[in-house]
């Protein structure tokens, strides 16, 4: 059936445009979005809890069993792993966080009504990293705190500490970020990113050092967990925490400081070129 | 002046299903236009493609004179969406939700203004995820109409309503329309699109059936009348386009029919007519 031109005569009621103020850059509506991205963080006191506590209490924990001295030094195996443990808090701040925080905003309707907005996927985003950039910095403080008073770690004495202790933060949360925003994508609900996230958390912190130290592990362990981020930000933090003499029991027998950079930033890299050519706003074309 | 919305041989198709086929629309500024359809029939579908949520696959589309498809951030602006069905910000206030919002535009009403406006002034402290799914719509209009958008899309707004808040509804979107502002709304109930809108498109699998003014959509379908009385038991029932004439040939004697009623087809026959079932 044809359909009528409109001839219905309606009344001109429409408003004329009004000149209204320029939009607010994308960073702008990105940066008044972090406030209330703490919010809808810490008001699930569930998920707070699990994220903070759970790799402090594993730390403990671990920490407890392993009291033995290594050979031929004062540091228990348990400060290997409270140092170590840090990669995991990180992981559980960025990857875990993201992952399952993307998945659940895509699934209840959130992003497609912030694209419906002048927001952009960068003033999304940069909500999500100011999140995750004071939820890792919190965990850092906690599980810091944990080896200082229980396992003797020791916080770096000069720059050159810090600096490294600095950057293996920062390119950890990099490039974890960015695989939780990857992986939000592969998933349609957040109970599915929560299995997909956690999952593989749990299974790489026995091939990354943080739950098991390193020596023990068999070759291809080894092998396998060198392939993924978390066993290199483990040895970067064990780098700064532990006596200089430890670098002895890495399986290079040295920290490794170009290494770690070079594949945490190809990490980030990988990342960064997933998530570009993957990310959604909704779950349908 | 050109239309708000200029549609011209759109077309989807989701695997086999042809969703929306070659549908063509006009919407004029300032007018309230309904597109009612039953579930399926492509309404959804339409009005996510208008909005630059969903990609078609044929067809020309021209929203406040942009391609949606291709549209930036200050054409976002310009409308507002209400969408179907969401459920975000659960944890946040209502206040902080509408705070949240009106920093994505240049120019937005003032948050508490816009609460008094849909009426969930005393809501304001009051996490989202408790609202009544009436109050949640009043907040979806609120983020809709936040930035006083000049077209705003509304889809099945009042789904899962009671008659009350139906109609508490509607004066809400009357107070939009008399500012203005541009409606395109989706609904599968025939009363709402009777009630607001100044032209009804009927939608049925992915094809517009008729636009038309509500009344004339009704005469479109029949305009024949029908008239019903009892003679004894027996129930007589005759289709006139003159029922007076017929009335007074019946009772020429001056004797009274009996239970004598005289009816038009309703919005609702017109609409079963239009979709195929009658």
């Amino acid at each position: 059936m044809a359909i009528e031109p409109v001839d219905s005569a309606v009344e001109p009621r429409h408003r004329a445009e009004v000149p209204g103020q320029a939009l607010p850059s994308a960073v702008r509506i990105g940066l008044s979005r972090v406030v209330p991205e703490l919010k809808m963080f810490y008001r699930r006191p569930e998920q707070v809890v699990l994220t903070f506590s759970m790799p402090a209490v594993i730390c403990l924990l671990l920490g407890s069993i392993f009291t033995a001295k290594l050979p031929g030094t004062d540091t228990s195996t348990g400060a290997v792993i409270a140092a170590s443990m840090l990669a995991y808090g990180i992981l559980s701040t960025s990857f875990v966080n993201l992952g399952i925080g993307i998945a659940a905003d895509r699934e209840t309707g959130a992003l497609r009504r912030l694209r419906g907005t002048p927001a952009t996927a960068s003033s999304y985003f940069i909500g999500k990293i100011m999140l995750v950039a004071i939820a890792s910095l919190a965990e850092a403080i906690i599980l810091l705190s944990v080896g200082v008073l229980f396992f003797r770690l020791h916080l770096p004495t000069n720059v050159f500490g810090w600096l490294t202790l600095t950057w293996v933060f920062l390119l950890g949360i990099v490039s974890c970020s960015l695989l939780g925003i990857f992986v939000s994508n592969l998933v349609s609900n957040a109970l599915s990113a929560a299995v997909i996230t956690n999952g593989p958390a749990v299974g790489l912190q026995f091939l990354s050092g943080t739950y098991v130290p390193l020596m023990v592990l068999p070759t291809w362990m080894l092998i396998v967990g060198s392939i993924f981020p978390i066993k290199w930000m483990a040895q970067g933090f064990r780098s700064v925490l532990l006596p200089p003499e430890l670098a002895a029991f890495e399986p290079a027998g040295s920290w490794e400081h170009g290494r770690i950079f070079l594949v945490l930033a190809a990490w980030g890299a990988v990342g960064l070129l997933a998530c570009l050519s993957v990310f959604r706003w909704s779950d349908q074309d | 002046m050109t239309a708000a919305i200029s549609v011209r041989g759109l077309s989807k198709i989701y695997g086999r299903l042809s969703a929306v086929r070659e549908l063509d629309l006009d919407v004029g500024y300032g007018e309230i236009f309904a597109i009612l359809g039953p579930n399926g029939a492509g309404k959804t579908t339409t009005i996510e493609i208008l909005e630059g949520h969903r990609r078609r696959d044929a067809g020309q589309v021209h929203v406040l004179g942009e391609d949606p498809g291709t549209a930036g951030r200050s054409w976002r602006a310009r409308i507002g969406i209400v969408l179907q069905e969401v459920s975000d910000f659960g944890m946040l206030t209502v206040l902080e939700t509408v705070r949240m919002f009106a920093k994505c535009y240049g120019k937005a009403r003032i948050p508490e203004e816009l609460l008094e406006l849909v009426g969930l002034a005393s809501s304001s402290a009051s996490r989202v995820r408790t609202l009544s799914g009436g109050q949640r719509r009043r907040l979806d209009v609120a983020l809709g109409i936040i930035s006083e958008p000049e077209l705003l899309f509304l889809d099945e707004p009042t789904t899962g309503f009671d008659p009350e808040a139906r109609r508490q509804f509607w004066q809400i979107i009357r107070l939009l329309a008399d500012d203005g502002t541009t409606i395109l709304l989706t609904t599968h109930y025939l009363e709402e699109a009777a009630a607001l809108a100044d032209r009804v498109a009927v939608m049925a699998g992915g094809r517009l059936t008729a636009v038309d003014s509500p009344a004339r959509l009704t005469a479109h379908a029949n305009s024949v009348a029908t008239v019903r009385w009892m003679e004894g038991t027996v129930l007589h029932v005759e289709q006139t386009d003159h029922p007076t004439e017929l009335i007074r040939q019946r009772s020429t004697d001056g004797s009274e029919l009996a239970q004598l009623t005289v009816s038009r087809p309703s919005l609702e026959d017109a609409y079963l007519h239009l979709i195929g079932l009658a």
